[in-house]
């Protein structure tokens, strides 16, 4: 996949990439467990894995605890290969290390639904090496060569009859070489990946003992509130440092650059101490930026000349020899993460080391930036990754880390900063909006000859890693564009670069969910264009017994495509392909006199390869439909007065319970390379649900969210 | 110093009335699975039970529940019907909004055993879970509900 490789080449050559000696003791936990027992056990022939005498299994997980069940998804490709006792197995979150990277984009990151897509090989060899060696182990515990071995349920098993349990080999095991390319299990011998286990971090969820990074608290620790530029490029003026020291629990004001710090005992009086530094700020950069003179900046990209992004066959002559073209623009407006938990990080600057708490997507990302601040070098910054109330993709950015480490250093005391609801709305790096215009044209029997697509918005990667802009072209900003699962023979895509001060980021699946609901919107009007059923006609343009061919055709099936509907209901499809995976949604509705859309039922259908946690992808499938439903409801961050206008979820609605709809899921078996699970479960979501509503009413909605007063009948 | 009742033990605060009762469970008290996420009363994910009644604790002040019984996710037993419930449905995701909107169900199901689909829509309603956790939400009230009713609770 296109995105694919450029993700990993600017990983190749982004200076965000350091290379680092082998973390002195990559598994010391924060809170000083002692989870490593001195001495040469317990076996650990990888640091993901050990095995106790005991027979205990713990699996260390580097991924972030965003809920996503990963945490007990790791735990069981290991425990598969290693033919564990499942009941045996802990896990436990490993720190930022070199042991811990995504073997592919050298950085440890979650995100882009990596966490298995990125290990799957990793994952099974560590599991079948530490099985392969536990064989050797009782081969010659019991002196024989000769004779069959299996392994079953944790224990070794001799062909004459004899057992022993993993925790009695661990002793013969740990002095063995470990083999670097076990034989892996055929998947018809799976018993632990397919099916659905409890998830191991779930009991103490609701038991409320979870410490996520704003609970976190570390001795002598103070609390820290940011004063940050209310207007893109304001900066402060003056303030009132005594007024503010005069609240009861303050510490200390500290003036950063552009920003001021307000540190207190407690996360109140840094509040109040906040409000009471009466911080006076400089006009902003941009006291013109609003949502009128967004919209008017977007449109006027538009027609400016783009960079090509892609360019096959001949479009221009294609478009001409068409039967029928069809032209239409889209629209998508700035949302937010809105992720329940503000962002936090806690930092503990000390003479020869750094401690980091935080609920980090990019722990080996604070590491290194908190090495720079620091001067330490990366093996002394200990990042310890805490659960994280949702992310999104926003908890990879480290302007936080930043804060903590510098008001530590000035504190010479451990700080967490913390930011309030109305700072996390105003700070975010948002998803980028987008305006697009599409051409396209259908041949005399409905086939589609020809698209040209121009793009115009900002780009994510030129500010995080410029490098990844090639020619000009944003790959992330034409993502689910360039590489739609559609052939079409003649296909053109332009991309205009908006840079406006508005601060964007990455966003559950990224460009895809911005693209997928233009390409899919429009490939719906094309189906209409060309009177054919736009299930059918989606199909005609993607090859048999494809991958994205198959998942739909099983959502329409399961989904009941065909099946009658009560009166005043409609359904809609769409579909998408991403983070080597496929999704197809279906969406039924109506439209009551009022404009309002009632979303009935939405069927999710998913082609992530193996399917190595039914429940957790169930459950990311059913928060994929809510939170794409959301954004095609509600979701608008706004802006005046070159400032973000949007401060709280009271400004800011997002689907709640009684909106939900009943929520199907069907999960394509196959035994392919685990695909991405998080992010595909989102994009088509939001065009099944516009389709549908076309459907319904004929009227299309080419905006995100969408534009409600097109569909009142006043 | 002001004296409430938590999960049933007597609790001073050194804190101005005025604080909010969240920040003085949480940094006062270290009671942290109390959450702070809108502090505006917007998002129901700091709720607490103050004298068995679901309330929102970022705008309840402490002074304001001097000598009152308030209830966080500890204070229910670890059997209560609503944490097994969402343990046997598998509720959670990132898990953060939970302990208040099961403090919430509490309440429900106090006031309503047997809550219809549209009594359940219409009490957590106004709570925010951005996982989409809610049709698991949906079935473990139900599952709470009729486990409560086998207890003969």
């Amino acid at each position: 996949m296109k995105t694919e490789i450029t993700r990993r080449s600017f990983l190749k050559q982004s200076s965000l990439v350091i290379a680092v000696t082998a973390f002195s003791n990559p598994l010391r936990l924060f809170n000083g467990s002692p989870a490593q027992a001195a001495g040469k056990l317990p076996f650990k022939p990888h640091a993901f894995l050990e095995i106790a005498t005991d027979d205990t299994i713990t699996v260390w997980v580097g991924q972030t605890n965003l809920g996503q069940g990963t945490h007990t998804g790791i735990p069981m490709v290991i425990a598969e290969e290693l033919d564990a006792d499942w009941e045996l197995v802990r896990v436990k979150s490993a720190p930022a290390g070199e042991a811990f990277k995504d073997p592919l984009w050298h950085s440890q990151f979650t995100g882009g639904s990596t966490s298995i897509r990125h290990r799957w090989d990793l994952l099974r060899t560590v599991g079948a090496a530490a099985r392969q060696m536990l064989v050797e182990a009782a081969a010659q515990q019991w002196g024989v060569t000769a004779g069959k071995f299996t392994t079953e349920n944790g224990q070794v098993v001799y062909s004459d009859g004899r057992r022993l349990s993993y925790g009695k080999l661990v002793e013969t095991a740990q002095k063995l070489r470990v083999p670097e390319k076990p034989p892996l299990k055929q998947a018809e011998a799976y018993r632990i990946i397919g099916t659905s286990r409890a998830r191991m971090d779930i009991p103490d969820k609701v038991m409320g003992k979870t410490v996520y990074g704003i609970d976190f608290t570390a001795p002598g620790m103070c609390i820290a509130v940011i004063a940050r530029p209310p207007q893109f490029g304001a900066s402060f003026q003056s303030y009132d440092e005594p007024a503010a020291m005069a609240v009861k629990g303050m510490v200390k004001v500290v003036p950063l650059e552009g920003r001021i710090a307000v540190c207190a005992e407690t996360t109140y009086a840094a509040m109040q101490g906040r409000k009471a530094l009466d911080v006076k700020w400089s006009p902003g950069s941009h006291p013109d930026l609003n949502d009128d003179t967004i919209d008017a900046a977007f449109k006027a990209h538009l027609e400016k000349p783009g960079a090509q992004a892609k360019n096959d066959g001949d479009v221009r002559t294609a478009l001409g020899q068409a039967a029928t073209t069809l032209e239409q623009s889209y629209k998508i407006h700035y949302i937010s993460h809105a992720q329940v938990e503000p962002i936090n990080c806690t930092a503990s600057v000390e003479r020869a080391q750094c401690r980091i708490w935080a609920p980090t997507q990019g722990a080996t990302t604070f590491q290194e930036v908190a090495a720079k601040l620091t001067g330490l070098p990366v093996e002394r910054v200990e990042v310890n990754i805490l659960p994280a109330g949702g992310g999104f993709g926003l908890r990879g950015d480290a302007s936080h880390v930043t804060d903590a480490v510098l008001l530590s250093k000035a504190l010479k005391r451990p700080v967490k900063v913390i930011y309030t609801r109305e700072d996390d709305f105003a700070n975010d790096f948002f998803r980028p909006a987008s305006q697009c215009r599409i051409k396209a044209g259908l041949d005399k029997e409905g086939g589609l000859i020809g698209w040209s697509h121009k793009v115009a918005a900002p780009s994510v990667w030129s500010r995080l890693a410029p490098g990844m802009v090639k020619n000009g072209v944003c790959p992330d900003a034409v993502s689910g564009v360039w590489d739609m699962p559609y052939s079409i023979p003649n296909h053109l895509v332009d991309y205009v670069m908006v840079n406006l001060p508005i601060p964007v980021g990455f966003w559950r699946s990224v460009g895809f969910s911005v693209n997928g609901f233009a390409v899919e919107s429009f490939m719906d009007e094309l189906a209409h264009a060309a009177g054919k059923d736009p299930v059918e006609f989606r199909l005609a343009h993607m090859g048999k017994g494809s991958r994205p061919y198959n998942i739909l055709s099983l959502l329409a099936e399961k989904g009941g495509w065909k099946r009658p509907l009560p009166k005043g209901r409609a359904r809609g499809v769409a579909v998408n392909a991403c983070f080597e995976s496929f999704a197809a949604h279906m969406a039924e509705v109506s439209v009551g006199k009022n404009g309002a859309v009632t979303v009935h039922k939405i069927v999710c259908a998913i082609d992530c390869g193996t399917a190595v946690y039914p429940d957790a992808i169930r459950a990311q499938a059913e928060g994929g439909a809510i939170m794409g439903m959301s954004t095609a409801l509600h979701e608008r961050v706004r802006f005046a007065n070159g400032s973000v206008k949007t401060a709280n979820y009271n400004d800011y609605p997002v689907v709640t319970m009684s909106e939900v709809p009943e929520i199907e899921v069907h999960i394509a078996k196959n035994d392919l390379k685990a695909g991405g699970v998080g992010e595909p479960v989102l994009p088509s979501v939001a065009p099944a649900i516009a389709n549908a509503v076309f459907q319904a009413t004929g009227v299309r909605l080419r905006e995100l969210p969408f534009k409600k007063d097109l569909l009142s009948k006043g | 110093m002001i004296t409430i009742n938590v999960n049933g033990s007597p609790r001073q605060v050194d804190a101005d009335p005025e604080v909010p009762l969240l920040w003085a469970l949480r940094d006062h008290l270290g009671i942290t699975s109390v959450k702070y996420t809108c502090g505006i009363a917007e998002c129901g994910i700091c709720t607490v039970l103050v004298d068995g009644e679901a309330q929102r604790s970022c705008i309840v002040n402490l002074g304001d529940v001097q000598g009152r019984d308030i209830t966080t996710i500890e204070g229910l037993p670890e059997d209560h019907p609503v944490k097994l419930a969402w343990i046997e449905k598998q509720v959670p995701q990132c898990g953060y909004c939970q302990p208040g909107i099961m403090l919430q169900t509490v309440d429900l199901l106090a006031r309503v055993p047997n809550p219809t689909e549209e009594q359940i829509d219409d009490a957590m309603d106004n709570l925010i879970c951005r996982c989409g956790s809610h049709p698991k939400i949906k079935t473990a009230i139900q599952y709470a509900a009729a486990m409560t009713a086998r207890k003969g609770g």
